[in-house]
């Protein structure tokens, strides 16, 4: 201890203690610190993000700056999440055809791979919503009636009472819902594309959000039953009133005509 | 045709001594009571036209009765009460919502009852086809001029039949109590609320209390099925008793005078096609009801005051109010002392009656320009009335505008434009579209007379090019045959009214009125130079006819 102690005011003393204090802390860290059970998967997280950043650069970069920062053209998307990507992408809005009140579908350009590429690599530029599990949007998991509810009381202002679409100013439109897949249905609600207000877990929980899709499922795709008939496109009195005025009295007059033709003189001659 | 029945509906029976056969011994006995002989005898040959335009009024007719009969089938299984109940009925997506009694009572008619869903859309169909209906038998009796004397109050009738199938149709589709017709009740309440001073009483008389109460849905539906239609059916007897009287217009024609009516009797030619018609119709609209959706209430929810839809527009026939409130800024002033104007609703809930009076008051402007007193049973040519014809289609051109502005945002999603820019033109286009079709359509009547009159005087145009001896080509023109020459000029063409010469013959000034002087302008404007094109006279015909026999 004599020797410890006699040369604690050695000029390299404090220096000792430092490196001592650090390799405490690291090892102390490296035995208490959250197991590297992720180790594998991390490798894999890591190649797709740096796979991802390799097509955001050729595709996105240009818009939405180097980096994902923002650009001329387009917003940054930092924090934006894989969600964001998942819809905007995989819906074929994104990459845009051409600037315009706003995105519209399009046949996507990247496969379902690339996508998660790209979306592991925008989530990675900052915390944001994730893609939802397949349970959380999964339909025969909702309850319609309460989604209807849901439904009016939150999206039928814009998306009409079946989600038909309806139009908003200056161009811009809440789109028609009809067999848009579930999981970008669910994603939309999440994070808010376009002129959507987004409706996070705290604002519609999640089993709400899966219900809206229950709703969504029973009323307005293709399978779902229609028991009246042909639908007119669900817009309601302005298709009804459009084909009262076309094929409804057409085809009266059509008939008034015939009638008015028949006469006694005509069979006579 | 008529003989052959005579003979065998009344064979010589009663001459001879047995008892008179079953049917002629009820008729007897109807007869003795209701005097139907003579009521049979003067109406059952009375003589109709024949055209198809003349059935436009039959189909709305027609629509009325499938209106009735179906409306009745409706209303056994209807419950008109807004307490809130849960439903548990067949159609899944609506399970355990809470509704109203009406709204329950209408999914219970689409789904559990049997043919109701079918009954409801004829229903529906049936009620927006009698309103088109009703507006093509107003367009063709505006543009032939049936409404001239002695027909006004006939036209008058109509007109509140229109208002009224207005006013019943916004009843009737507000029944449900479904999140769009409840959007249209609230519209309506916003409506009467803007109503300065008085708008709040009313609101509150009309509700029986705040918004959306209790008592709308039983009392639009008192209104909707018992006193609307009641007056409606009056209204519609009285019609018919006024055509029967005043007796049917037709078209000019060879033998057709101004104190006679050419073509068949009612019994048994037009019982036969009215008859079939009716069927015709009926079937018509079933298989429209059957194949196609209307109103489809079960994906539109229930009303709750807290919940909107876009695309929410009232049923066609209403859509041009829709239209007036989109187009109108939203313009409010307040009053010092806290009141507030509103005029973005103020404005439109005065222009709606206006545009509506104007098409009904039209037939007594006319008759205050042209001052004729005589009766007219010959329906016009549109075009030989170009300044009334381009009236009327500028009324339409006024009416569709706003129209097309209540569908704005159907209209900006389906052919993706900007809402924005359809609501500036329909902005624009409300006042000026109307002008420009006026002026358009008097100029396409003048060269439709032209035309006429140049058939009239040079025959028709053969298509056969002559080449004469010395090089000229001709196009040999086909003279009219006598019947066709008669058609086209039976028409009378009213002078332009004139001022009285400025003095008498005693050199008093004659005094004339600032209503008359612009009486005598209209007059100008309707039957002077630019008005009208002089139909040839018979010289004029002679004149030609024997030019082109010195040949």
């Amino acid at each position: 201890m004599k020797k410890l102690s006699a040369r604690r005011r050695h000029p390299l003393a404090a220096l000792v203690v430092l490196i001592f204090a650090l390799a405490v802390t690291g090892g102390l860290y490296a035995v208490l610190a959250p197991s590297g059970e992720a180790k594998a998967e991390d490798s894999a997280q890591s190649l797709a993000i740096e796979e991802g950043k390799k097509l955001y650069d050729v595709g996105c970069s240009s818009c939405h700056g180097a980096g994902g920062q923002g650009g001329t053209g387009g917003p940054s998307l930092v924090g934006v999440g894989a969600a964001s990507v998942d819809f905007q992408v995989g819906t074929g809005r994104m990459p845009m055809a051409q600037p315009g009140p706003q995105a519209v579908v399009k046949p996507t350009v990247y496969d379902q791979a690339e996508i998660d590429q790209l979306a592991a690599y925008i989530a990675s530029l900052g915390p944001g919503p994730a893609v939802p599990e397949a349970e959380a949007y999964d339909p025969a998991g909702g309850d319609p009636a309460r989604g209807g509810e849901l439904f009016r009381t939150n999206c039928s202002q814009c998306h009409n009472y079946t989600g038909q679409g309806g139009a908003l100013t200056h161009g811009k439109f809440a789109p028609n819902l009809a067999d848009v897949n579930p999981r970008h249905i669910y994603e939309a609600m999440l994070t808010g594309p376009q002129n959507m207000p987004s409706f996070p877990d705290g604002v519609l929980p999640e089993d709400a959000k899966r219900d809206i899709i229950a709703w969504l499922d029973a009323t307005n795709t293709s399978e779902s039953p229609n028991p009246g008939g042909l639908s007119l496109g669900g817009y309601g009195p302005v298709g009804e009133g459009f084909f009262a005025w076309t094929i409804g009295i057409g085809l009266l007059i059509a008939v008034a005509v015939w009638i008015a033709a028949r006469s006694a003189k005509a069979k006579k001659s | 045709m008529s003989t052959a029945t005579k003979t065998a509906e009344a064979p010589e029976a009663s001459s001879s001594r047995g008892k008179a056969p079953a049917g002629e011994r009820i008729a007897d006995w109807a007869d003795g009571r209701l005097g139907i002989y003579s009521l049979a005898k003067a109406n059952l040959r009375k003589i109709f036209p024949d055209h198809w335009s003349f059935l436009l009024g039959e189909v709305c007719l027609y629509a009325f009765i499938i209106l009735i009969a179906t409306g009745v089938y409706l209303t056994l299984f209807f419950v008109p009460s807004m307490a809130e109940v849960e439903y548990h009925g067949s159609y899944g997506p609506m399970n355990g919502v809470l509704m109203s009694e009406a709204y329950a009572s209408t999914l219970d008619i689409s789904f559990e009852v049997r043919g109701g869903l079918l009954v409801r859309q004829i229903h529906h169909w049936a009620a927006l086809i009698f309103v088109v209906g009703i507006f093509m038998h107003m367009m063709r009796v505006f543009f032939t001029g049936a409404f001239r004397k002695p027909r006004e109050i006939n036209w008058v009738f109509g007109f509140l039949l229109f208002v009224l199938a207005l006013v019943t149709g916004l009843t009737g589709y507000s029944l449900p109590d479904d999140l769009l017709s409840g959007v249209g009740i609230r519209f309506m309440e916003g409506a009467i609320l803007s109503v300065p001073i008085v708008g709040t009483y009313l609101q509150m008389f009309v509700f029986g209390g705040e918004f959306p109460g209790t008592d709308i849905i039983p009392r639009f539906f008192i209104a909707h099925v018992l006193l609307l239609p009641g007056i409606m059916a009056a209204l519609v007897v009285a019609h018919l008793i006024l055509i029967v009287y005043h007796k049917h217009t037709h078209y000019a024609g060879p033998g057709r005078k101004n104190t006679n009516v050419v073509g068949y009797p009612l019994f048994p030619v037009y019982m036969a096609k009215a008859g079939g018609f009716f069927f015709l119709v009926f079937g018509v609209i079933t298989i429209i009801a059957a194949t196609t959706t209307i109103n489809g209430v079960w994906v539109l929810g229930p009303y709750r005051p807290d919940q909107i839809t876009s695309n929410a527009q009232p049923d066609w026939y209403l859509g041009f109010s829709e239209g007036l409130v989109r187009m109108m800024p939203g313009w409010e002033w307040v009053i010092p002392g806290g009141y507030t104007l509103n005029f973005g609703l103020l404005v439109p809930l005065a222009v709606f009656p206006t545009m509506l009076m104007v098409i009904a008051l039209y037939p007594f402007f006319e008759n205050w320009v042209t001052k004729d007193r005589r009766e007219h049973h010959i329906a016009e040519r549109p075009r030989n009335a170009p300044t009334r014809t381009a009236f009327g289609v500028a009324w339409i051109s006024w009416y569709l505008v706003a129209l097309v502005a209540g569908g704005n945002d159907v209209i900006a999603l389906k052919f993706d434009l900007s809402i924005n820019t359809i609501t500036w033109i329909c902005r624009v286009s409300f006042f000026v579209l109307p002008v420009l079709v006026f002026w358009a359509t008097r100029r396409v009547c003048l060269g439709l007379q032209r035309r006429d009159k140049e058939k009239v005087l040079h025959g028709r145009e053969s298509g056969v090019i002559k080449k004469l001896p010395h090089g000229e080509f001709i196009e040999v023109h086909e003279p009219l045959s006598r019947e066709q020459l008669h058609t086209l000029t039976a028409h009378d063409q009213y002078r332009p009214a004139e001022l009285p010469p400025a003095t008498d013959e005693n050199g008093v000034r004659n005094k004339v009125g600032l209503i008359e002087k612009l009486r005598v302008k209209v007059s100008r404007g309707y039957f002077g130079e630019s008005g009208q094109i002089a139909k040839p006279t018979a010289e004029e015909y002679r004149e030609i006819t024997e030019g082109h026999g010195h040949h």
